[in-house]
């Protein structure tokens, strides 16, 4: 300690090396899985054909096999470029297309998810009887695991003649309301009394105090919930589109891949969820980035709670 | 500023040579302490004073090895300061009382006593000891958030005494409290450093309280952060708080301000 | 809110129930209609909530006994309407006079739940008792309100059955229930929910260890728990086979994620005054975790555990979409929906919901032992 070299904190490696290591790790034993899930049917095959076999020979094999219990990675991608890539996206057979049919529904359902969950939340915080009323049976309605009801839903809405977008976007929209009625509830209670008082002496009414310092108060929240909801929504449609079958969506891929056995296209189908789903959630952040700069008049702000 | 170095050094507690400390923010290299030399002996009452930035918590946080400087040398107990941190040598209260809320007041004050491994029977009968001393006997099985702040500070006091440790680092730990509260404190404080003839580090930025208190005053100024002077006061050891109206106690007063002024420029 | 919004309720209440009075309750086979006043019965509910209306408007004191006295009147209408909408000649036959007492029912629960809200008791418990109270109200009105309408509107059991009649599925086939409840709860969401978390937690743990692993694995843990990981209930079901193994490697993967989030998330929640603290007594590092950082991470832990119930439940049920042995609680969902048989399927909704239900409340109890000192759960007037 009696040196007089400055002081460094030990530097830290990077998020993006750790990310990246993780992602190459999960990559590795994706491999690995792969030769262990496919490795029985492909000996299988060598010895009803009695071949010698090697180790190399076996992983490639298994890294390249049709109808894989577990696709490689690389075939995946191949998958990937040839329902994305290759095919129209008019075509029934691209993802693209399907992907814009699931995202139609959880966009709608989104957006009435929101404004239900907003509607409830102003509803409780201004409300007395609301208040004291409504928030446990919100909870209960989550507990009711809705994406089972999802295929009687949209039967039950076939039957009446109602198909297309709106069950589904319904059964998104139920999803959705609750962290946004959450979050709302706690960003419009979030305001130090002592503002709301400040606003008081004022002798501001109730919608002024709404405007001027409940809703921007609950901003940083809302959107906290917004990301949690798109979330949800994209999964409510995917479910959704399961029982019907044959035609259009994300979801209806997934079953069709499970039924025909092709493993690949199901990863495939994941992985544009994925991608769709990530996108979705930091598209809400950019917009979030852009109301936070307005309400802060121009400066970036950083909000923590 | 070198009267200590007649001293026997055995004798010293707390060694501190040419001691710096720089911070690396965004905006370049922060000075927190230039060449602080500093040595105080067992049984002193020593408080740092100055505005805030002066380095004041920052020369304690080196003491107690929550912070590593960039350069010089500091002993604690004649060790290194983290040997002296593992060695559990010394008791450390900080600004804000740090009350585990899942704690009732009385497993608060065993939480040391539980980490350094006391037998169940001792830990009993020093929280039991040392929650009387700060007058909160019969609070033991209320929750922290149930209590006010004065009564919160006292408990993180009889927490950080219960382990006995015969060197204690005060950071500002009455900053936040009422003045009557204070004053209270600050009477119970004196009293407990002459019964128990404990060596106290203490972080203030009230002259009336590091005057009270205080065996000697380190006066303390920022940018860089560093001691401007050192301040012996010799007031009788049995004071009460009259003494602050004394002409004595406001020679000192006087002097500590004067120092605070001469190193603070008002420009910044 | 106030005086003023229960007594126009009430206000509005006697007015549709004067309407009711007036306007023909059901129409026979032939041309003629029925009015209230021709059926005792009628007439005493409408009476009911002309009583209910009154009372509640003249009693403006916001106390006990006039609170009760209006919630009491409002449950007596309430099982008035439900016994007379079952008669011949309102099932499916109810006209504009039924419906606006219906409409006029509501707006005595409103004034009743109200009333309720109103009161402040000191006494812990019977406040506890009201808060549980009011919510139990509406849920009963909800009830009530579905039985009336798709009684009196003879709404087809396929599109939405009455709860009495999903009541009477229930009791009717209790073995098949309790069947499914064991395949599915008892063999997959609970053993899933439990190794999903503890997994996850003990993931959590070791990444929060080693800060390379733990600053790798919070954006992919973050980027997954956004994926629809129900997708891969397909091909866990490939994988693991139809009975329940795939269920619960569906419900460990769909827990896993969260509780690993939330918990490394939590394990960062300690003020750096309290690890400052830890360090000054030289505390090792289990030590603090067991001390310090654990007990902080607990209300994330549960944020997780709770979100968990309901994925797991979720995630058993869809799974059981993809194949499983003829018995659970997703399987008969699918089947009763091909069959047509609307009202079994609502029981099995019926048996999930009360399940996710008591299983959350388990957990939100749970959550307050422990975290009680949390400051969205602290009382501090003890």
């Amino acid at each position: 300690m009696t040196t007089k070299a400055p002081y460094t904190a030990p530097r830290k490696p990077s998020t993006m090396l750790a990310v990246l290591t993780v992602v190459m790790a999960i990559i590795v034993v994706w491999y690995a899985g792969a030769i262990h899930l496919n490795s029985p049917q492909i000996i299988d095959r060598y010895e009803k054909k009695e071949l010698d076999w090697s180790f190399t020979q076996l992983a490639v094999d298994s890294w390249n096999m049709k109808r894989a219990v577990l696709p490689s990675p690389h075939q995946v991608l191949v998958e990937l470029k040839k329902t994305i890539i290759d095919k129209k996206v008019t075509s029934k057979r691209s993802l693209v297309y399907h992907a814009s049919v699931t995202l139609s529904s959880t966009l709608l359902g989104f957006v009435l998810g929101a404004g239900l969950g907003i509607a409830f939340a102003v509803g409780i915080v201004y409300v007395q009887t609301l208040d004291k009323s409504l928030m446990p049976w919100i909870i209960t309605s989550q507990t009711i695991p809705i994406l089972a009801l999802a295929p009687m839903i949209i039967v039950v809405f076939g039957a009446l003649g109602i198909t297309g977008v709106l069950p589904k976007s319904l059964i998104s929209m139920y999803l959705c309301f609750f962290p946004v009625t959450v979050g709302m509830v706690k960003g419009l209670r979030s305001p130090q009394p002592m503002l709301v008082d400040l606003l008081n002496t004022y002798s501001a009414s109730k919608w002024q105090v709404f405007w001027r310092l409940r809703l921007p108060s609950a901003v940083p929240f809302l959107f906290a919930s917004l990301k949690v909801a798109i979330a949800l929504s994209l999964v409510g449609a995917i479910v959704a589109e399961l029982p019907t079958g044959g035609q259009a969506g994300l979801g209806s891929r997934l079953l069709s891949g499970s039924y025909y056995g092709q493993t690949n296209l199901i990863w495939a189908a994941l992985i544009v969820a994925a991608v769709v789903s990530a996108s979705l959630v930091s598209l809400v952040g950019v917009v979030e980035r852009k109301v936070c700069l307005r309400l802060a008049g121009g400066q970036e702000v950083s909000h923590e709670h | 500023m070198n009267s200590a170095t007649a001293d026997n050094p055995i004798d010293h507690v707390v060694e501190v040579n040419e001691v710096c400390l720089d911070f690396h923010t965004k905006d370049g290299v922060v000075s927190a302490l230039s060449d602080i030399d500093l040595n105080i002996k067992a049984g002193e009452f020593v408080s740092f004073i100055g505005p805030s930035g002066c380095g004041k918590t920052t020369l304690m946080r080196v003491l107690a090895d929550l912070e590593k400087p960039t350069s010089g040398s500091v002993l604690v107990n004649g060790t290194s300061p983290e040997e002296a941190r593992k060695n559990r040598a010394y008791g450390y209260v900080f600004q804000a009382p740090a009350l585990l809320p899942w704690r009732t007041v009385q497993d608060n004050v065993l939480l040391p006593l539980e980490i350094m491994g006391y037998d169940k029977h001792r830990q009993q009968k020093l929280a039991h000891e040392y929650l009387q001393l700060v007058n909160l006997s019969g609070f033991e099985n209320k929750y922290p958030w149930q209590l006010s702040g004065g009564m919160q500070q006292r408990v993180s006091i009889a927490r950080a005494l219960s382990v006995e440790p015969q060197l204690l680092f005060m950071d500002e730990p009455f900053g936040a409290l009422d003045e009557i509260t204070r004053d209270h404190l600050n009477d119970q404080l004196l009293r407990l450093w002459q019964q128990t003839q404990k060596t106290v580090v203490f972080v203030t930025h009230s002259i009336p309280e590091a005057v009270f208190l205080s065996s000697r005053i380190v006066v303390m100024s920022p940018r860089p952060g560093r001691i401007i002077d050192i301040i012996d006061s010799d007031l009788p050891v049995d004071r009460t708080l009259d003494i602050r109206e004394s002409p004595e106690f406001l020679a000192i007063a006087h002097r500590v301000r004067a120092g605070l002024a001469a190193g603070h420029s008002y420009d910044d | 809110m106030n005086i003023n919004s229960f007594r126009s309720a009430s206000g509005i209440a006697l007015l549709l129930a004067f309407l009711a009075l007036l306007l023909p309750w059901s129409q026979t086979l032939g041309e003629a209609t029925i009015n209230a006043w021709q059926q005792l019965e009628w007439l005493a509910l409408v009476v009911t909530v002309a009583i209910c209306a009154l009372v509640s408007m003249a009693l403006q004191k916001q106390e006990q006994r006039a609170a009760w006295l209006v919630t009491a009147l409002t449950l007596l209408a309430l099982w008035q309407a439900m016994n007379i909408v079952h008669q011949v000649d309102l099932a499916g036959r109810a006209e504009l006079g039924f419906w606006s007492l219906v409409v006029a029912l509501g707006f005595c629960v409103w004034a009743a739940m109200s009333f309720l809200a109103a009161i402040k008791l000191f006494q812990g418990k019977a406040q506890a008792f009201i808060n549980l109270f009011i919510p139990v109200l509406l849920g009963v009105w909800l009830i009530a309100l579905w039985e009336l309408f798709t009684v009196g509107l003879a709404i087809p059991h396929v599109l939405l059955p009455a709860p009495s009649i999903v009541g009477e599925a229930i009791m009717s086939s209790l073995p098949t229930l309790a069947a499914d409840f064991k395949q599915t709860v008892i063999k997959a969401v609970v053993p899933g929910f439990l190794l999903g978390n503890l997994v996850g937690f003990i993931v959590a743990v070791l990444a929060d260890k080693i800060p390379f692993l733990r600053r790798g694995l919070l954006p992919v843990g973050n980027l997954v728990s956004a994926i629809p990981i129900v997708g891969i209930a397909p091909i866990m079901v490939m994988w693991f086979g139809f009975d329940w193994q795939s269920k619960v490697a569906v419900v460990v993967i769909m827990t896993f994620f969260p509780m690993l989030v939330n918990t490394i998330t939590g394990l960062g929640e300690s003020h750096a005054i309290e690890k400052d603290l830890m360090r000054s007594y030289g505390a090792t590092y289990w030590q603090s975790l067991f001390k310090l950082r654990l007990p902080n991470a607990m209300p994330f832990v549960f944020n997780a555990l709770k979100i968990n119930s309901t994925l797991a439940l979720i995630g058993a049920i869809v799974a059981e979409f993809f194949g499983t042995p003829i018995v659970g609680m997703g399987f008969r969902i699918s089947t009763e929906v091909g069959r047509m048989n609307i009202e079994m399927v609502w029981a099995s909704i019926a048996v999930a919901a009360l399940v996710g239900s008591l299983f959350y409340g388990l957990l939100a109890l749970l959550e307050r032992r422990v975290t009680f000192w949390h400051a969205s759960l602290r009382k501090v007037h003890h």
